[in-house]
């Protein structure tokens, strides 16, 4: 259906501009007649036709100079100028199209000509009219987009930057925007002690795969807070992911346990290639994926076991996304692990193992990599970090000061619960324990560790003296937790009001043979069920430590002054 | 004969689109000539070459219009010799312009009076 269109007609003889006026305005369009170009010019800038019949040969104003003022002020849209003319000469048609003219009509007018080309030119109008708001959506989608984009960024930078990246010891290369290559990069401290690194690469680009980035972040961050175990963080993370996320999306990932105190990182892969352990002697361990990636397998069948490796002061873990391996050259080859691998062996123990690789990349593909992750953890003293104090997000509860509470966790639940998060948020209720939170995790995970594995498991530390021993040791317990139906770990809590401050007093016992608790202690930091090293910490940590009264269990002690 | 002057099948062609206003369009014609034969001879006595020229050509233009076919010839040879500043020819030519107009000018009363009945 032709649109009822608003011509211009200019022209300078009374007779033509009546004819056309009349042929136009018979074919259904509205008309505005001016007979010289400034005439035209002053109406076009009024009215705004839609097209424009223009006479070449006017007084005042000529049509070439009034084509050429109407295509200015119509600036991007298209009013298409039909010069009407019997100009033979070629050199006055060219000024014609030169001057804007999109058309020639010759006198004498011809309707169906005339009508033919004013649905032309019409058609013209409205494709560039298309193509201008075309053009002005997308780009209104782009500037939409980059702006979600930038939401998306600031948003996810304040759930994934709240960790501790920073630390001294680790090093990480990333680009600002990998979290829309789907890669993610998440550290923590542990209550406890120690540090959770996660190394993760969503499948997918853009906001998809960023959009499983946010409670991947949540998840880790928040579990490991309140002092989850891997194990726990892991199957919460699958479950999370397998749950919200689309099938054909999940998340390859490593996670990494270390814990400084221990000299031991705890490992899972799933997916990434293969990390490193890169000892300070040269030696090279391979982190290998044994598993799916996270978001994969049902909760029932997803696979939580992870491989514990002893770690020596300056030992490093080295993770990598496949961007590293994927990285192509011209030839459409991939630079793959064998490459890897040689600049492995080129930098052994260097400190400028990132710039290697980079340098590595760059000469294999000839251009910068923007889409490479790689992270490093280093062990170190743990007093070298400077952990910042534990936060909560409420105040606590100063009354809640004179209570007891007596917990048994028998073989079932000893099996696939971690009750020190449970536990933590009890003691934490109280708000003058919160301080000396961070030694409270400490101390209550390794007496429960001490319980439940040279207690309930019956394992012999004294098996961690070498390499072999300790994977033996973590065989053991794994073997022995899988079986496990009998056994128990007890804890007693009991909260003294003291003064205007207050006083905690842990006991915890296990089903074990049983020890002499008291002349260990005595004899300080002897190798025996409890490390030398975890005894110590617990006799540094608390206030008191000693045998319990029956000579069961240990007991320990923190207390609080107001002032304090 | 009178077509080589003023050609039927243009005016009817023009009846047809104009309908009721195809006798105002001859009197505008009329109107609108007779001016601009005073611009050809002003530009003329002028010895205007480019004027002459741009007179022409825009006259010439109205009469193929109409269907003034001699007309528009004479316009169009005026034309020429303005634009080659041949201005000698200008009086003669325009002599034959405004006899051949008058030839016109009375073919188109009678076809306004024809049409009128």
């Amino acid at each position: 259906m032709p649109e009822r269109l608003s011509i211009l007609i200019a022209e300078d003889s009374a007779a033509d501009r009546m004819l056309l006026s009349t042929i136009v305005s018979r074919q259904g369009h509205r008309v505005l007649t001016a007979s010289n170009g400034l005439e035209a010019l002053a109406l076009f800038e009024q009215e705004r036709p839609h097209l424009v019949l223009m006479d070449a040969l006017m007084p005042v104003m000529d049509g070439f100079e009034a084509a050429r003022r109407i295509k200015q002020s119509a600036g991007e849209a298209l009013v298409p100028i039909i010069f009407l003319t019997s100009l033979s000469e070629g050199e006055a048609l060219v000024r014609c199209l030169e001057a804007g003219g999109d058309d020639f009509l010759a006198k004498p007018y011809n309707r169906i000509i005339l009508d033919a080309k004013i649905k032309a030119m019409d058609r013209l109008r409205r494709l560039q009219e298309t193509v201008l708001q075309q053009r002005d959506l997308i780009a209104k989608h782009n500037e939409h987009l980059l702006n979600e984009q930038r939401v998306a960024k600031a948003v996810f930078d304040k759930v994934a930057h709240t960790g501790c990246l920073e630390a001294p010891n680790i090093r990480y290369l990333q680009s600002p925007y990998a979290v829309f290559n789907g890669d993610l990069l998440l550290a923590a401290y542990k209550p406890s002690g120690g540090m959770h690194v996660l190394l993760g690469d969503f499948t997918g680009h853009g906001l998809p795969a960023a959009i499983g980035a946010m409670p991947l972040a949540e998840v880790f961050y928040g579990m490991t807070a309140k002092g989850y175990g891997l194990t726990d963080i892991l199957r919460e993370l699958n479950a999370k992911l397998k749950h919200i996320l689309p099938r054909g999306v999940f998340c390859c990932a490593a996670l990494l346990n270390i814990s400084f105190q221990r000299q031991e990182v705890e490992v899972w892969n799933g997916g990434l290639p293969d990390g490193y352990l890169l000892r300070q002697d040269g030696s090279r361990t391979a982190l290998i994926s044994r598993h799916l990636p996270l978001g994969v397998l049902e909760p029932a069948l997803f696979n939580d076991a992870c491989e514990v490796y002893p770690l020596a002061l300056g030992d490093r873990v080295f993770l990598l996304s496949d961007g590293v391996l994927e990285a192509c050259n011209a030839q459409q080859e991939l630079f793959g692990e064998a490459r890897l691998l040689r600049v492995l062996d080129a930098s052994a123990g260097s400190l400028q193992l990132f710039d290697e690789i980079q340098q590595a990349l760059h000469d294999f593909s000839g251009q910068p990599q923007d889409d490479v992750s790689l992270v490093e953890v280093c062990l170190v003293e743990e007093r070298q970090l400077n952990r910042p104090p534990l936060a909560f997000a409420d105040t606590g509860q100063s009354h809640l000061l004179d209570w007891s509470a007596s917990f048994e966790f028998r073989g079932e639940t000893l099996r696939y619960f971690n009750p020190l998060p449970f536990l933590m948020q009890l003691l934490l209720e109280v708000q003058g324990l919160r301080p000396q939170g961070g030694a409270l995790y400490t101390v209550l995970a390794e007496l429960y560790s001490n319980a439940l594995e040279h207690g309930v498991l019956g394992l012999d530390s004294a098996l961690k003296q070498n390499a072999e021993g300790f994977a033996e040791y973590y065989r053991q317990r794994s073997e022995r937790l899988q079986q496990l139906c009998e056994g128990h770990v007890r804890f007693h809590l009991q909260l003294l009001p003291e003064g205007a401050g207050g006083r905690l007093l842990i006991t915890v016992e296990d089903s074990g043979k049983g020890f002499d608790a008291q002349s260990l202690i005595q004899r300080e930091m002897r190798l025996d069920r409890l490390s030398g090293r975890g005894l110590a910490l617990i006799r540094q940590l608390s206030e008191r430590c000693s045998a319990a009264a029956d000579g069961q269990g240990i007991r320990v002690e923190f207390s609080w002054s107001p002032d304090a | 004969m009178s077509d080589i002057h003023l050609d039927s099948a243009v005016l009817a062609a023009l009846q047809d689109v104009m309908e009721d206003e195809y006798p105002v369009l001859l009197d505008t014609f009329v109107l609108d000539s007779e001016e601009r034969l005073l611009v050809l001879r002003k530009a003329e006595q002028g010895a205007d070459a480019q004027g002459l020229r741009l007179a022409a050509h825009s006259f010439k233009g109205s009469c193929s219009n109409m269907g003034a076919l001699m007309l528009a010839g004479l316009c169009r040879q005026l034309e020429e010799a303005g634009r080659r500043e041949q201005l000698e020819l200008a009086p003669d030519l325009l002599e034959q312009i405004e006899r051949e107009f008058a030839i016109v000018r009375i073919l188109l009363k009678s076809e306004r009076q024809r049409y009128r009945r």
